[in-house]
């Protein structure tokens, strides 16, 4: 393998990465509150893709109006859904709440396969992302250089948000006991539903570059990078943001990797995710960067 | 006359009655109502399973999918010919022992139930190192492995081509003999000890191990039982549907048992039944929403994935408002049966 080619797979995975990092935070930090697995958060992304693109073919509007636009309104489903089918569910056991997830899953999944067809659609990638450019003798599109690095910079708003606003205190004070939380005057339903919309607005950005990447948008685009980020989250140590982005950068990039080295497990790619699952899960429960895990009931 | 002999007389007229209508089904019915009663057994014999991991143990699995391809692949390999089998592996040959061995269906069955089994063995170390959500995910894991590894041993389950032309076995002495046997064999489970030492884990993990109850060997227990009869159902779909290929055993055949275990209430073996019993005959009947719809001058074309749309809604509303579901973690018992015919009459 020549140095070019190693360079290229190298980006591929960061880029790649970086996708899994950005829905990697919305489990994570939606585990670290509520104890739950959103089995819905990777449907997010299939509804952040086609609302873009309904609102630059249907509405012609810019894409620098419609996808925030389509962030925001995949953010307000975040809520919609904790409010829909988790907050009735709070003080009910464990496994109601996640078969409340799994069935919030298949319905957001079949609504768009009712509403909008299973034929897929392309994407509208903006002209902007499309131009292939040199970096160090590689021949990449923009996008995959775009790609970490808005994420980047989302995740500096969102370290800032959770680490110097109040309302980002009130998410750790919740993440720790939700009783005491309580006891000191905060909102805990408001403070939930915040992380729902900023957990679902990251996995929409996701949802949307993940469109530009793979301009393939069907009503179950968002399975597997949803359960693939699931995993990066547990890589990372679930419940650590900073994991949850280090989770999906190994994740990533390993999956690139190997796939390059050894062509043919190319097929078992999916398989191979899962069987670092569970090697993390007996080796190290806790994950890389993840805290004791400290049972919430 | 004493409660045990008079349960066990009016079970047997059950059973009688049972087959009773079968044998009518079998003389008089249409295609359609045998294959649908056939669907019925066969869902019945895979909640009833399902639900002694989920409800009994109290353990979210996410897995049956796995067992059910593994029994439904073991049993159509052993019942194709070795003629039928070199016609259909035209990509790459299927592996030398497979190739020419041959059994009857009955063996196939249980050499599928045994093959589900033994992976269920495999997999029960990381599986039951972990619990709840984790646990969820894990076994959803180990599902995704399954049909991955179907799509990509070409040698052993020819691929994304899947298995055509199997012998059309499965009837409904077949596949209700087999729902009549898994529930005996599931309920008698549950009413030993062992089913008790299962309720306790299901209640407090802590405080069973406190009561010298090991919850691993229960789980466990609890585990290769419900993948044992997952793959006999397995071997049973297969020559019901007589085409098999990795599309069928997704995620989606997991979710429609769970959505019965769900209705008819988790925990409860009689809710498995119902719940499926409904399901089988539901699905049918709710093809009314798929199709064009007439409204005097208009015609509303068929939408299908409808009827998906309306399961979920259907297990959501069920979790969130009405959590026991139809059964609770109640049983069907004669006395109760009774005492309410009597209500009924009087």
């Amino acid at each position: 393998m020549t140095s070019t080619i190693l360079l290229q797979q190298i980006i591929n995975g960061v880029s790649l990465g970086s996708l899994y990092a950005l829905v990697a935070i919305g489990y994570t930090m939606v585990y670290g509150i509520l104890r739950l697995i959103n089995f819905a958060h990777g449907d997010l992304l299939m509804f952040a893709a086609y609302t873009a693109i309904y609102c630059v073919t249907l509405f012609a509007l810019p894409w620098t109006v419609s996808f925030p636009l389509a962030v925001l309104l995949t953010g307000v489903l975040g809520i919609l859904l904790d409010r829909a089918a988790y907050r009735p569910l709070r003080d009910a056991p464990r496994i109601s709440l996640l078969i409340s997830a799994i069935g919030a899953s298949f319905l957001l999944e079949n609504l768009a396969l009712v509403i909008l067809g299973g034929v897929p659609k392309g994407f509208p990638t903006p002209e902007v992302f499309r131009e292939v450019i040199d970096v160090l003798g590689v021949r990449v599109q923009v996008l995959t250089i775009y790609t970490p690095l808005v994420t980047l910079v989302l995740l500096m708003g969102l370290l800032f948000i959770v680490y110097r606003t109040k309302v980002g205190k009130a998410m750790r004070a919740a993440s720790k006991d939700f009783e005491t939380t309580r006891l000191m005057g905060i909102n805990l339903d408001r403070i939930i539903a915040i992380t729902f919309l900023l957990g679902s607005m990251l996995a929409a950005a996701g949802g949307i570059m993940w469109a530009m990447k793979y301009p393939q948008v069907n009503p179950f685009m968002g399975v597997f990078p949803g359960l693939k980020a699931f995993i990066a989250a547990v890589l990372g140590g679930i419940g650590n943001i900073l994991g949850a982005v280090v989770g999906g950068f190994l994740l990533g990039l390993g999956e690139i990797l190997i796939v390059a080295f050894i062509p043919g497990l190319a097929q078992y790619r999916d398989a191979l995710s899962f069987l670092v699952l569970i090697l993390v899960l007996l080796f190290r429960p806790t994950g890389l960067m993840g805290e004791p895990m400290i049972d919430k009931s | 006359m004493d409660k045990a002999r008079r349960n066990l007389i009016l079970n047997t007229l059950a059973v009688a009655a049972l087959l009773g209508v079968l044998l009518a089904f079998d003389r008089f019915g249409t295609d359609y109502q045998v294959r649908i009663l056939n669907n019925m057994a066969i869902f019945i014999t895979l909640a009833v399973s399902y639900n002694l991991v989920n409800g009994i143990c109290g353990i979210l699995h996410l897995g049956p999918n796995a067992f059910i391809t593994i029994g439904a692949y073991t049993s159509a390999l052993l019942t194709l010919s070795p003629a039928e089998k070199q016609m259909t592996y035209i990509i790459e040959p299927l592996i030398w022992p497979l190739s020419v061995i041959q059994a009857p269906f009955a063996l196939s069955l249980l050499a599928g139930g045994v093959l589900a089994t033994g992976f269920a063995f495999l997999i029960s170390f990381p599986v039951f190192r972990v619990r709840g959500d984790y646990l969820a995910i894990v076994t959803l894991g180990f599902g995704e492995v399954v049909r991955v590894l179907c799509n990509a041993l070409q040698g052993v389950t020819n691929g994304p081509l899947g298995l055509k032309g199997l012998p059309p076995y499965t009837n409904l002495w077949w596949s209700w003999g087999i729902a009549v046997i898994t529930i005996i064999l599931v309920t008698r489970l549950i009413n030993s000890s062992f089913g008790r030492a299962m309720k306790a884990i299901r209640e407090d993990e802590t405080a069973a191990r406190a009561m010298g109850v090991d919850p691993f060997r229960h789980l466990l227990l609890a585990f290769l039982v419900s993948a044992f009869f997952s793959g006999v159902a397995g071997g049973l779909l297969a020559h019901l549907i007589t085409t098999i290929s990795p599309t069928l055993f997704t995620f989606f055949l997991t979710f429609n048992l769970l959505m019965m275990i769900v209705v008819g209430g988790l925990g409860s073996t009689t809710g498995a039944v119902l719940g499926a019993a409904l399901f089988a005959w539901g699905g049918e009947a709710l093809r009314v929403v798929e199709s064009p719809m007439h409204f005097g001058f208009f015609t509303i074309p068929g939408i299908p994935g409808m009827r998906m749309v309306v399961f979920s809604l259907l297990l959501m509303i069920v979790i969130i408002f009405a959590r026991r579901g139809l059964m609770g973690r109640n049983e069907f018992s004669w006395d109760r049966f009774l005492a309410r015919i009597k209500l009924v009459s009087r």
